[in-house]
């Protein structure tokens, strides 16, 4: 199988669709020539032109209000916000007008409309640039949430999220762009609502999100030298989330980790936990632990802002507690 | 002939253009006094904002547009939907919650939305559908057809930034948007005066969007100002923006009552019994003798009835299945 990095294969997501679809189009900060601050979308206005990869003014509430009007009205607009913590200035329109138009219009408007953002901390971008925000927006129906963490997903989420009905809010780690993984050929799209167990085990479930999916498969190694078995779930989508697979692995295991790069507090490790003890109490053999980032303003000083995101070696000191072996 | 608040002459219109602006304006009147008469009679829920002296804006624009031009509303509504077609007792039964309404009883006085007359949707964010009305021209242009967007708002959306955020975009791209000022001089229970600073007509001005003031109870005047804006944009000039001026002859909703807070009785009766936007055009009609006061009557009849059966065709539906409070979530 052919290997890209993750960058490209949005990239190729992204070019793809728009040439299946006309409707499709890109509008964002510095997308067009600029390719954005990331490069991911190098290359896509020689081949679309600016009429489909709109550079617009730095303006997030602007252009995602066009998107969702534009949505409503026939076209299939991809807007980018270059940083997720940007969404704050987009929220009404995501919120209050993208979530609700097909709801509040008794099913007659939809917006079909994929919103790209970044997501993560580590790159030494301080409070404002490393924030991951999707519980945010995986706390309002109507929406749908999508958190790659491999290139085959990324290119395989992208495409369906291009191709679904609904306003999708989709979260790239901006350092997970230049990870190098295969891609299957052909039109591959990965479905949402599906789970896919990124490794398989016995002894504890790891259900990791995005950057988070990488962290628990290091952690899934070190506890393989102390003979443990961590099964690695990741459920790709927040909206709609794959709670059957997510609870079939740990009725098998027994035990369950939920790991995030989201803030701790009020955030998608709390619903995933609630969701396990709901569904798998009686086989659960510890209580469900949860790691999300620190309840703190990501510091820029690397030293401190190492501190405040799950590591590998903490997933696994958890993993081995629960495992009694802590 | 009255004067615009240029000094212009009115324009004229044909006796048939003025007797549909009439039976529009009309209409628009008598629906907004049924929801008040449902509102105080507690048997509309939620909140009512009545359209009732503004009329005028709804109609002159509308009567400009086509049936698959967009149009994009406010929390006070009824007005802009009606003016695009959208029937009285489909509107009424939304207002009541009712499964035969527009939303199937969903969206309520504050949704109203009707794709097949290119209404995208009441707002009840102030200001929130300045950038779907701009998106909405942004696709007609990228799909080639010559539809236009109009966004209607109040004074109050001016000074929500996303209005300039969206204007910006309009003028840069030329998108075929008339963003039309309702400035009927109350955000809510506050004066316009109070929370907008400078001249509201250079903010547009400044994006480089033609922009034009009107007597906004002046249906021929704010039509005659439509016609060109929507001309312009079809022909892929670019933006408009009107700013109507006008009156909330009501409160801010049908429970505001007592309004001696923020506005002089004097002031509401000179607007209400000087201004009236449907009896100066009928005078108008009866002056150019396009119409006699038996001629108006007529049409004044035809609107109650379609009002009056309206309202009970609504007050008859059944309430929507609990079954559907889960459907239309996603698409």
């Amino acid at each position: 199988m052919r290997e890209v990095t993750f960058g490209q294969a949005i990239r190729e997501a992204l070019a793809e669709e728009m040439r299946r679809d006309p409707r499709v189009f890109i509008v964002g900060e510095d997308v067009a020539e600029a390719g954005t601050v990331f490069k991911v979308l190098s290359g896509l206005v020689d081949e679309f032109g600016r009429e489909r990869v709109i550079d617009s003014p730095i303006s997030e509430a602007g252009i995602t209000g066009i998107g969702v009007g534009a949505a409503m009205t026939g076209m299939r607009p991809v807007i980018d916000i270059m940083f997720g913590d940007f969404l704050t200035l987009a929220m009404d329109q995501i919120a209050n007008q993208a979530a609700k138009v097909h709801y509040m219009s008794g099913g007659k408007l939809r917006a079909p409309l994929v919103v790209r953002t970044t997501m993560g901390a580590t790159r030494r971008s301080a409070a404002q640039h490393s924030q991951s925000l999707y519980a945010w927006v995986a706390h309002v129906p109507g929406l749908k949430v999508a958190l790659p963490s491999t290139p085959a997903d990324a290119k395989g989420l992208l495409k369906t999220a291009i191709r679904d009905d609904n306003p999708v809010v989709f979260f790239e780690d901006k350092m997970m762009y230049s990870l190098r993984g295969p891609v299957p050929d052909g039109d591959h799209t990965v479905p949402f609502g599906v789970a896919d167990i990124k490794r398989p085990g016995t002894d504890v479930t790891i259900v990791a999100t995005s950057s988070m999916v990488h962290t628990a498969l290091q952690a899934a190694r070190l506890l393989e030298e102390d003979g443990i078995s961590a099964e690695i779930v990741d459920p790709r989508t927040l909206l709609p989330l794959d709670g059957e697979t997510i609870i079939a692995s740990v009725r098998k295991t027994g035990r369950a980790i939920v790991v995030d790069e989201g803030y701790q507090q009020y955030g998608v490790t709390a619903e995933i936990a609630s969701l396990i003890a709901d569904g798998a109490f009686d086989y659960l053999d510890a209580p469900v632990k949860r790691l999300g980032a620190m309840n703190v303003p990501v510091p820029f000083s690397p030293v401190l802002e190492d501190l405040t995101v799950p590591t590998p070696e903490a997933v696994a000191a958890l993993a081995k507690a629960l495992c009694g072996q802590g | 002939m009255e004067l615009g608040v240029h000094g212009r002459p009115s324009p004229g219109v044909t006796r048939d253009q003025g007797l549909e602006m009439y039976r529009q304006m009309l209409r628009i009147r008598l629906f907004e006094e049924q929801v008040n008469e449902l509102y105080t009679g507690g048997k509309m829920p939620g909140l009512a904002h009545l359209y009732i002296g503004e009329e005028a804006v709804a109609v002159g624009i509308c009567q400009a547009l086509r049936r698959d031009d967009y149009i994009t509303s406010t929390h006070r509504g009824h007005g802009h939907c009606l003016a695009k077609g959208a029937a009285p007792d489909r509107m009424f039964a939304e207002l009541l919650g009712k499964a035969a309404g527009y939303c199937r009883g969903k969206g309520g006085s504050m949704h109203i939305a009707d794709p097949e007359t290119g209404n995208l949707g009441a707002n009840a964010i102030v200001g929130g559908s300045t950038g779907i009305a701009a998106g909405a021209a942004l696709s007609a242009k990228m799909r080639a057809t010559d539809q236009v967007a109009v966004c209607f708002f109040g004074d109050g959306a001016l000074n929500q930034g996303l209005l300039y955020e969206a204007m910006n975009m309009a003028s840069l791209w030329k998108l075929p948007v008339i963003y039309v000022c309702e400035h009927n001089r109350f955000g809510e229970y506050t004066a316009a005066s109070e929370v907008t600073a400078g001249d509201p007509k250079a903010r547009p001005a400044a994006w480089g969007v033609s922009t034009e003031e009107v007597d906004g109870q002046d249906v021929r005047a704010v039509h005659a100002a439509a016609l060109p804006a929507v001309e312009r944009a079809r022909r892929g000039e670019g933006p408009a923006f009107l700013i109507c001026h006008t009156y909330r002859f009501r409160g801010h909703h049908v429970g505001d009552i007592n309004r001696a807070s923020y506005r002089a009785a004097e002031e509401e009766q000179a607007w209400t019994h000087d201004r009236d936007p449907v009896r100066l055009l009928g005078l108008w009609l009866i002056q150019q003798r396009m119409a006699d006061a038996a001629a108006l009557e007529r049409i004044e009849d035809g609107a109650r009835t379609e009002i009056e059966a309206g309202v009970a065709f609504a007050l008859q539906a059944p309430y929507p299945d609990p079954s559907e409070v889960t459907e239309d979530v996603y698409a």
